[in-house]
């Protein structure tokens, strides 16, 4: 039967968690079809991964090591996952959406002339037990204000795009994979060739791993900016993000807006604070499992997407907030 | 040294009413009545890019658009910005493309323009936002690419250094022309038309093409040369509790911090 695949991504020598992520959904989707999952990973000496790979989930690791993919290549990344597919012909294939990720599924997927569904959220099978079972792919449309359900009803394999932050990984489980060595023969003159990754260090706690986060909206301009939102994020030791409003004010980073064109996060708790909430704000924490809002207008779109609603002036609230969950001790 | 450059550019919805597209559940199909249309954003900076290297290098600047017969505006106004042509592929065989056949129909066009040194895209639209489009464009024409662009230098030869933006960071990538790029936002700052050039525009070159004066085979583009499809289209389901609390600040708080305990707990 065909096998469920994972596209593994390493930087530096390092998983994305992502890929972990992945591998959390692809084991549901393979037991469901009753196949077997795989993860293919590329890089120079990084046979050590697969042992994080097998533990996470994956039966069966196909790894390709040369010193020429030690960074990713998308010439040569493309090619070899291409030609790999086309021997072992997995029914689908998953790749996390990062920003290489979303750079090597389209030119795959155009190799093939298959299907490609970008940035799914959710990812489920129909038809399991017919000759041809379907993945319905969830993706937001217009900003986040309609979902759409996309199939690739005819042709292999199925091709999918996640983001991180939106499946949950297996918890790690001691067990025994099979590592199949590929042949990797990288002779092509590259016509496009990574030279140098350079990573740049971020600051504070990973927003896609956080297990609280509080964002922030243009509300807080009342306030004077952000540092309500950083010692209520302190207190429960969460990660603080925010809108693009509050991105442009210089309130926080880039790299910490949530929603459609920033981050998508899941945590057990989101806070949002002054935030109107704009569908392309809240497509960015659909799967939080508690949703707590906080706005003085008790028509914000907000509060139609939070668990709990409080209605209110936030530089009288958020103060009222910390001091009690000070007292109470939430443990998340 | 002079080159031809090509610039994609999408029509899409005006995002500020992105909420007033209304979903008919019956049909499954959706309204965009009375909703203004411009280009992608990314395209503008996309634009932008090919007429600065235009300005330093010389050369000539085509873009090129597939949609609708009214796609013709975001074409008129790419010409205003300062394109020296424009193509629109419009045909009712287009209709219903996904990313793949979207990219190959667009590839025809190209074919049928001639030379090219680059091809500049944006990294992904507003509407469904899959920044494919740009590499599957590339597949077909047999030429490499780069995505999330934000810098660009040109070297010795025929080949350019660019950044490729990361979440953490960049690479740096070194690529052969001809190739395309997928620019993202940070590359520029676009300019806005002026009314010199708007007049001017108006005797500029657009050609409209349909899918046989491109060559392009009718099984794979529309829908039929979709390998996927929508199968339905749904708002989006909000199943949150929804309990507002009202009244004094210390009091709402108070019992805000109670029902986290117990949702979380559960
Ligand atoms: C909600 C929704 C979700 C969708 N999801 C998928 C999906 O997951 N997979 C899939 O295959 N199709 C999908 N489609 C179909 C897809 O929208 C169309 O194929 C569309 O024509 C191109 O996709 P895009 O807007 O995502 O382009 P992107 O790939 O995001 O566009 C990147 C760049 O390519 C250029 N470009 C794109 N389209 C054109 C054009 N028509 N003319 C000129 N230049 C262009 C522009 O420079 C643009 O900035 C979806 C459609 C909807 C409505
Ligand atoms: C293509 C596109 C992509 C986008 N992507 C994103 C994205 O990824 N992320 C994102 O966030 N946005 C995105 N946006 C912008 C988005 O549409 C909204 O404009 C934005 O989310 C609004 O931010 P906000 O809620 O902080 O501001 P506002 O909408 O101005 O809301 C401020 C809120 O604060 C409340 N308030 C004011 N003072 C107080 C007070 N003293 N106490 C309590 N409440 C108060 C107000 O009642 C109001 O509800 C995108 C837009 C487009 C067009």
């Amino acid at each position: 039967m065909n096998e469920v695949w994972v596209i593994a991504e390493q930087r530096l020598g390092k998983l994305m968690s992502v890929s972990l992520e992945l591998l959390g959904k692809g084991t549901e989707l393979a037991r469901q079809l009753k196949v077997g999952l795989a993860a293919v990973l590329l890089g120079d000496k990084v046979r050590a991964l697969s042992r994080q790979l097998v533990c996470y989930g994956a039966d069966r690791v196909y790894l390709g090591e040369d010193p020429r993919l030690r960074l990713y290549q998308s010439e040569v990344y493309a090619d070899l996952v291409a030609k790999l597919v086309d021997t072992h012909k997995p029914g689908i294939v998953l790749i996390g959406a990062t920003s290489i990720g979303r750079d090597l599924a389209p030119r795959i997927a155009a190799k093939l002339k298959t299907g490609l569904t970008a940035h799914c959220v959710e990812l489920r099978i129909v038809n399991e037990d017919t000759e041809k079972p379907q993945l319905v792919q969830v993706v937001p449309g217009w900003g986040g204000s309609l979902m759409v359900n996309i199939a690739c009803p005819v042709r292999r394999p199925q091709i999918a795009t996640v983001s991180p932050g939106v499946m949950t990984k297996c918890d790690w489980e001691e067990r025994e994979g099979e590592i199949i060595t590929l042949a990797v023969d990288v002779q092509q003159e590259l016509r496009v060739e990574t030279l140098e990754m350079v990573h740049e260090e971020r600051t504070g706690a990973a927003l896609e791993e956080a297990e609280v986060v509080v964002a922030g909206g243009w509300g807080l301009l009342s306030a004077g900016g952000f540092e309500l939102v950083e010692e209520l994020a302190k207190v429960l030791g969460g990660a603080v993000a925010g809108t693009r409003p509050a991105v442009d004010s210089g309130w926080i980073p880039e790299h910490r807006m949530v929603g459609q064109s920033g981050k998508t996060v899941s945590p057990k708790l989101f806070i949002s604070v002054g935030a109107s909430g704009a569908p392309q704000f809240t497509a960015g924490f659909l799967k939080a499992k508690v949703v707590l809002a906080i706005d003085q207008n008790p028509n914000a779109p907000i509060f139609d997407v939070a668990d709990i609603g409080l209605v209110g002036d936030l530089c009288d609230i958020l103060p009222c907030l910390v001091t009690e969950l000070k007292e109470t001790g939430l443990r998340i | 040294m002079s080159l031809n450059i090509i610039v994609c550019v999408k029509q899409v919805p005006h995002p500020e009413h992105f909420s007033r597209i209304t979903l008919d559940p019956i049909r499954q199909t959706i309204s965009r009545e009375g909703i203004p249309a411009v280009i992608n954003p990314l395209d503008l900076h996309a634009l932008e890019e090919a007429l600065r290297i235009r300005e330093e290098l010389s050369g000539k600047v085509t873009a090129i658009s597939m949609g609708p017969p009214q796609a013709r505006c975001a074409l008129e106004e790419a010409l205003a910005i300062g394109a020296d042509d424009a193509v629109l592929l419009c045909d009712k065989s287009f209709a219903g493309a996904d990313t793949l056949a979207t990219a190959y129909s667009l590839a025809c066009g190209i074919k049928k323009l001639g030379r090219f040194a680059l091809i500049l895209c944006g990294n992904e639209t507003i509407d469904s936002a899959t920044g494919q489009v740009g590499p599957q464009l590339a597949e077909f024409l047999g030429i490499p690419h780069v995505t999330s662009v934000i810098q660009i230098a040109f070297e010795q030869g025929s080949s350019l250094i660019v950044r490729q933006a990361l979440e953490e960071g960049y690479m740096k990538v070194r690529v052969k022309l001809p190739a395309m790029l997928a620019v993202a936002k940070g590359i520029n700052q676009p300019r806005l038309p002026t009314v010199w050039a708007i007049m001017e525009a108006g005797s500029k070159e657009m050609q409209i093409w349909g899918a046989s004066d491109i060559g392009a085979t009718q099984d794979m583009i529309g829908l039929e040369g979709s390998p996927t499809h929508v199968t339905g289209i749904f708002e989006r389901d909000t199943t949150r509790r929804r309990e507002i609390l009202e009244g004094p600040p210390r009091q709402i708080a108070k019992k805000a911090v109670n029902r986290l305990h117990e949702l979380i707990a559960t």
